[in-house]
């Protein structure tokens, strides 16, 4: 049992914004109206915040770990986490190892983590990579606007058959939802092309194009009643002029739930690298207009990281722009993969573009609960230098030195200079933490209302943004006290959210002869039991009524 | 007078000792230095249970002994100069900024890797990635020189960008292997594979070389930059011939824009 006395209280998700009472834990991890003994935490001049929530991040399975391998000479340099008593050795860096990705997160309050992109080949994988990180509880996505079975559904206009293969490759992988990225762009990589234009059919396809497959996943999505939208990541993402792809899927989401991933990446003007601009000004006022949709911003922060995506056409076309390493990966009929470490420099236009564009869209978008903190870890930057972006956010007078280090040519490209806006407390647990929950439907987290999920970060107030959200006073993960006075104390195992969708069970004996057709394993070896998640919460999808 | 250290127990496993520099002896007594914590595989022990030690506080650092377990001498030195009567082991004066290292003796693979400056001399032979990157790190040395009177192995300047490497005796495979600037000049010639990947830099051969097919003929040529390299190496007793030269380009499989000079 806990008491948190006396501490400053931001909990949106119940309208709390900034006033001083107590907070109760009772011994089963959740929030309660009272307890009475156990420990007090006197958190007089502190702020109280739900745990944090990355709704976008990849830090588990076949990619991630690919770039931890690609990356030695990073290794040599980071931060390396020491065995201790309660703690797993680990280093920390541009691909953090397992263990350390729990300490970095729950480091800076962060209880909640989205993998955000699965193939169903690596689910196995990655679900034990996802059972090695400590403390923060998990979430994954599978890659599903790839998949050939699913995309063959499609193109013979099977939309019942293509909802019912969906639900049978989530409930294999032991997902928690849908991630497409780049629609179709992934299986025309497999000829060589890409997918660029909405309307046109793909590579080995002769009608289905991009925009019906952004359109049967959304619907699939809302009529398997899964808590998590379809998580879009676009077509056409880091091209210059991308704005124009991004409005036409946008409009193809009309009447439906969607979260659009990093949309930094695909907000840009210009037709070519020296003429690339910020788009963000339109794409903010369409989501402002449009309610049923979220976002997370991919910001990008200078400094080395390491690029990977399922995107393989882009990660190429990186490759050829660096000339650094690159590499591929073909995840046989499912999707694929890129790897390119890459260097974000004030100096470059292109990433100077990038840089504005991310922080332009968490400052334009007026609604906190439609646009989210998220760096695409490790695309635009690593999750533990989210700090700084709350710095960025919070002052108006930080970010006017920041764009003193940008080229004077960059300015007339950029939104960023004109901006005024400044979070406050109450947006920044928004942001980092109700929203995010909000929009994976995830109603026990963000939210400090009885009977939740008591994971609670208490911060020190200082006028240093950035020295306060990296660095917490406590950490308190269902109920548990995981870090005091900057120090891991404990290093809990925490839960996997998982969905089961309703499907026809005559399903299985559908998939089979496809599969043993086109996969190079064998049916009763591919999904995922239940029994190799160390600790499931499962929750049973309710199908939408039909229409 | 210079820090001595005569070698008294022959290490079992190889003996790590990353703070063995000028750098770090030049502010120690004689005590502090005897105290140092080495690495002898898994254990750790004092430098004094290897070593016989005289002298304290200088920038000079003398070693003696058959060496060739002891790694990470001079590992980032920027000034003053090692001395080695005896072998030495791997990784000898890795990320070194300045001063001098000299070995009387053979020494192992990753002499001077990614290196900044500083000169070091092997009188004997060298091991193979001398003034390489390290697995995985963009680039090799940047700057320096790395004088080897006898052979060397595998990989010598992978990835180097800056800085001259000369080798006496004859190297093994994948001499200049993905370089992308600097200078390897080999005495004796190369085995296979010279220049593979090489993006720009320079390797100078006094022997003919087997060439891989993605190095194209360009002109026979001597140099107008030969002679002045000349005189930058003529203190440590090395003479270029002015030529001619045969100028190949490549690798091409790159594409790349090395060239490779093989004495006519």
């Amino acid at each position: 049992m806990l008491r948190i006395t006396g501490g400053k209280i931001y909990d949106p998700a119940n309208g709390i914004d900034g006033q001083v009472r107590d907070l109760c834990i009772d011994d089963s991890g959740k929030i309660v109206a009272n307890v009475s003994g156990g420990r007090t935490i006197d958190a007089t001049g502190m702020v109280v915040f739900p745990g944090g929530v990355d709704v976008h991040t990849h830090v588990a399975g076949g990619a991630i770990n690919f770039a931890r391998a690609m990356t030695p000479e990073d290794h040599r340099r980071t931060q390396a986490f020491i065995r201790t008593k309660t703690r797993r050795s680990g280093l920390g860096g541009m691909a953090p190892t397992t263990f350390a990705t729990g300490y970095l997160y729950a480091g800076m309050g962060f209880t909640t983590v989205n993998e955000a992109a699965v193939p169903v080949l690596s689910a196995r994988h990655t679900h034990e990579e996802l059972a090695d990180i400590p403390i923060v509880d998990k979430a994954s996505l599978t890659l599903m606007a790839n998949n050939e079975i699913l995309l063959e559904q499609l193109e013979q206009g099977e939309y019942e058959r293509a909802k019912q293969v969906l639900a049978w490759y989530l409930w294999a992988a032991k997902s928690y939802g849908i991630k497409a990225v780049n629609p179709g762009g992934v299986a025309a990589w497999k000829y060589g092309h890409d997918a660029k234009a909405l309307d046109t059919p793909i590579d080995g396809y002769h009608r289905l194009t991009p925009g019906m497959i952004v359109t049967s996943l959304a619907r699939i999505c809302d009529d398997l009643g899964l808590p998590h939208p379809v998580h879009l990541h676009c077509n056409n993402l880091g091209a210059p002029g991308n704005i124009t792809t991004t409005l036409d899927t946008l409009a193809r989401l009309e009447g439906h739930r969607a979260h659009i991933a990093h949309s930094q990446y695909h907000a840009y003007g210009g037709d070519g690298w020296d003429t690339m601009c910020s788009e963000t000004t339109v794409l903010a006022e369409y989501f402002n207009a449009h309610p049923n949709l979220t976002t997370d911003a991919g910001v990008v922060l200078f400094g080395d990281t390491v690029t990977i995506t399922a995107d393989g056409p882009w990660q190429h076309l990186l490759y050829k722009l660096t000339g650094r390493k690159w590499g591929n990966l073909d995840v046989e009929n499912e999707t694929g993969c890129g790897i390119v470490p890459y260097t974000y420099r004030p100096s470059n236009m292109v990433n100077a573009v990038q840089w504005a564009a991310g922080l332009e869209l968490l400052l334009m978008i007026r609604d906190p609960w439609q646009v989210f903190l998220s760096t695409d870890h490790p695309n635009g930057g690593c999750f533990w230098r989210y700090p700084e972006i709350i710095q960025m956010l919070m002052s108006a007078e930080f970010r006017r030195e920041c764009l003193k280090k940008l080229p004077d040519r960059v300015k007339s490209r950029i939104k960023l200079p004109e901006l005024d806006r400044e979070y406050t407390l109450s947006e920044i647990a928004i942001a980092m933490s109700a929203g995010p929950a909000r929009a994976l439907g995830l109603t026990h987290k963000g939210n400090l209302a009885a009977g939740c999920d008591a994971d609670v970060v208490i911060y020190e107030e200082q006028a240093d943004y950035q020295q306060m959200f990296s660095h917490p006073r406590y950490v308190i993960k269902a109920g548990e006290i995981v870090l005091e006075d900057g120090d891991i104390r404990e290093a809990p195992q925490g839960k996997e959210f998982l969905i089961r969708p309703a499907m026809d069970p005559t399903i299985d004996s559908f998939m089979r002869p496809l599969f043993e057709d086109c996969y190079t394993m064998k049916f009763e070896h591919y999904p995922v039991e239940i029994e190799r998640i160390e600790h499931p919460d499962l929750r049973e999808c309710v199908p939408a009524p039909p229409r | 007078m210079p820090v001595t250290l005569r070698l008294k127990r022959p290490p079992t496993v190889p003996l790590e000792a990353e703070f063995l520099s000028p750098d770090v002896v030049a502010t120690l007594s004689h005590a502090e230095i005897a105290a140092m914590i080495v690495h002898h595989g898994k254990r750790r022990l004092p430098l004094s249970e290897f070593f016989d030690i005289e002298g304290e506080r200088s920038e000079d650092l003398v070693l003696h002994g058959e060496l060739h377990k002891l790694r990470w001498v001079g590992r980032g030195m920027s000034r003053g100069s090692v001395t080695v009567h005896g072998a030495i082991g791997m990784h000898l004066g890795a990320y070194m900024r300045g001063g001098r290292i000299d070995v009387h003796g053979n020494a192992g693979d990753w002499v001077g890797a990614e290196m900044k400056n500083g000169t070091i001399q092997i009188r004997g032979n060298a091991g193979g990635q001398i003034g390489a990157a390290y697995r995985g790190g963009m680039s090799g040395m940047r700057n320096g020189l790395i004088l080897i009177d006898g052979t060397a192995g595998l990989e010598v300047g992978m990835r180097m960008r800056r800085g001259t490497i000369v080798v006496g005796g004859p190297a093994r495979d994948f001499t200049g292997l993905q370089m992308k600037g600097g200078t390897i000049i080999l005495r004796s010639g190369a085995e296979i594979r010279t220049g593979a990947w090489m993006q720009r830099g320079t390797i100078i051969s006094l022997k003919p070389l087997q060439l891989m097919p993605t190095f194209t003929y360009s002109t026979t040529t001597s140099p107008g930059y030969l002679p002045l390299l000349s005189r930058h190496l003529a203190p440590h007793g090395i003479q270029l011939p002015a030529g001619p030269y045969q100028l190949y380009r490549g690798d091409r499989a790159v594409p790349g824009k090395g060239e490779i000079l093989v004495l006519a």
